[in-house]
């Protein structure tokens, strides 16, 4: 990516991000409920309609909405992403102590994913039409079809419930707690990335350097492992990349499930108590994390790829 | 007597199809097939009683008959899956349509929101959405058509530059044919195959995206028979009831292949290249 590209890409990330801003401000600021309301039945006192209404004029409640959403960015501008009404915490420090966990579970989910469906791509795709494919094939498309929330519920029955093996509840941060959901999330993932590995190494199968090779009496394996996947792995990337989106999304139906305390989880609790900076600051960081590992993804073509190095 | 050959031609297909209509059907009919049972009222005498004659799938906490509320359950989750995926591929292909079309400033609004939606998690932005419109089945169908019309947008726009330029189109501007008729019979055909491929292979994730919002207590409401807030519902019976959520994790499972099934064998079909 040339210089020039880059910038463009980064200006282009910023104008998402002031757009996402944008939205999920005016999102919660249409959004049913009083804040003031829950900040104070979170601690169990009613004051009468003239002191809430005197703390809605301190926290800025009252100002007109364009005022607020600028107040509120100029903040996160400034790292400061306002205070949780239900934690009495600023937002910083309640989404960084989910954030470990969470890309914790991803990375590991994704090695899990990484490790499943690449080999069973492979051959799936070498063999094709033969027995092995066609089982591959069923087990992927099985795969996509189930609900992961309830792949994850019979995890837990049948590991957790059934034969205690691991806790019910995942919120110890042990590798023993990170398994389950782990798995869980990979067995989608798995089988949608193992179809894209067999279509991506079926068209560089069909290329004529793979039967120029053949007919040069190359040995199979060698063309496979020394071409064909090298070959291959540039739309793997890209689509390993864009699969960190549903990653994401996925994570937070997982960690509800295990009540594994991640951002989702902190994410969708905050939903349902009204607790406006915290889903606000959720989702931008969200699509920062995904932004950025989208953009290293296209960086990474750089040395994935030399003929992008020559294009400038 | 043409149907019948055309069928014929493509069993799985007509197989896949015939299963879909069968789903439809229970849907449709869930009170004759369900015998009357109401899905909403139990008896609380019944109350979390294991698979047996007098209840196939058991019952709930309250009573109610899991098997019951697993057919009702269709009729919600089919009508919002089918909402969501008419919405999307309407208000998609026609933004789509224009962007392509006419370029230009329409173009840069239209695709700058859309590479806005694009680089973002779709489920993180619609379990905010869905979150704070306030739990119902109505808002999570909002939620999850906004954050997904975009591949259809895209799509429309590619389908159309490819043919935007071509001579054909410009004889007919030229010969006088106006931009309302231009898009109707130019445009829309040469997008809509392609289109509705999309949809039919649509269908099944938009439904599991539905029933992983009930699940998350984003979409349908209590006493609704919907399978995400049914598997919701049984989660915390796991150790004592597990047929609370067998159930309806294995409906959804079983639609969401069908329509899965439907879709790729539909694509086959009408896209021939992809053999």
């Amino acid at each position: 990516m040339s210089k020039k590209q880059l910038r463009n890409r980064l200006l282009q990330m910023i104008l998402v991000l002031v757009g996402i801003s944008f939205l999920t401000f005016i999102l919660t600021y249409m959004a049913p409920g009083d804040p003031v309301r829950t900040m104070y039945a979170a601690t169990g006192v009613m004051p009468s309609e003239e002191e809430m209404n005197q703390v809605r004029e301190q926290m800025g409640l009252n100002d007109p909405v364009l005022v607020q959403y600028f107040r509120w960015l100029g903040g996160c501008l400034h790292g400061d992403f306002g205070t949780s009404y239900s934690f009495k915490k600023t937002v910083v420090e309640l989404l960084l102590a989910r954030l470990w966990p969470t890309l914790k579970l991803a990375l590991l989910s994704m090695v899990i994913m990484l490790a499943v469906s690449v080999p069973l791509g492979m051959v799936s795709a070498v063999y094709k039409n033969k027995w092995i494919d066609y089982l591959v094939r069923g087990i992927t498309f099985f795969g996509i079809s189930i609900p992961n929330f309830w792949v994850g519920l019979m995890l837990m029955l049948v590991f957790c419930v059934m034969f205690k093996i691991f806790p019910v509840i995942c919120s110890g941060g042990d590798l023993q707690s990170l398994i389950l959901p782990a798995v869980t999330l990979a067995i989608a993932m798995s089988a949608k990335y193992t179809r894209q590995v067999r279509t991506a190494v079926l068209e560089e199968l069909n290329q004529d350097y793979v039967t120029g090779a053949r007919a040069r009496g190359v040995k199979e394996w060698k063309i496979l492992w020394c071409n064909v996947f090298p070959n291959s792995l540039l739309p793997l990337i890209t689509m390993l990349g864009l699969s960190i989106g549903s990653l994401l999304g996925g994570t937070a139906v997982v960690e509800v499930i295990f009540s594994y305390p991640g951002l989702g989880n902190l994410a969708v609790s905050a939903i349902t108590s009204y607790d406006y900076p915290v889903i606000q600051g959720y989702v931008l960081w969200v699509a920062i994390i995904y932004m950025v590992i989208n953009l290293i993804v296209d960086l990474s073509y750089h040395f994935v790829d030399p003929r992008m190095r020559e294009k400038r | 007597m043409k149907k019948k050959s055309f069928l014929r031609k493509y069993p799985t297909f007509a197989f896949f199809l015939l299963l879909a209509v069968l789903i439809v059907l229970a849907a449709v009919f869930a009170p004759v097939v369900t015998g009357g049972v109401s899905p909403t009222e139990g008896n609380l005498t019944n109350a979390v009683m294991p698979p047996g004659k007098d209840h196939i799938f058991g019952t709930d906490k309250l009573g109610r008959d899991i098997f019951t509320r697993v057919i009702y359950g269709a009729r919600t989750s089919l009508t919002s899956a089918f909402t969501v995926v008419a919405i999307i591929f309407s208000a998609g292909t026609l933004l789509g349509i224009l962007a392509g079309y006419f370029g230009g400033l329409v173009d840069t609004v239209i695709m700058r929101i859309s590479d806005m939606m694009i680089a973002f998690p779709g489920l993180v932005l619609a379990i905010a959405i869905a979150g704070i419109l306030g739990p119902s089945v109505k808002n999570a169908i909002i939620a999850i058509s906004l954050v997904s019309w975009t591949k259809y947008a895209r799509l429309a726009r590619s389908l159309v530059l490819k043919i935007r330029n071509r001579d054909f189109v410009a004889a007919a501007i030229v010969t006088g044919s106006k931009t309302p008729y231009m898009l109707w019979k130019y445009m829309l055909p040469n997008t809509i195959t392609t289109l509705i491929i999309t949809a039919a292979t649509d269908i099944g994730s938009m439904m599991l995206e539905l029933a992983s919002l009930s699940f998350l207590g984003f979409g349908a409401k209590a006493p609704t028979p919907e399978w995400g807030l049914m598997l919701n519902e049984g989660r915390a019976y796991m150790q004592s009831a597990p047929w609370l959520m067998v159930f309806p994790g294995l409906a959804i499972f079983i639609v969401v292949v069908v329509f899965n099934m439907l879709g790729d064998s539909l694509r086959d079909i009408l896209d021939p290249r992809d053999e």
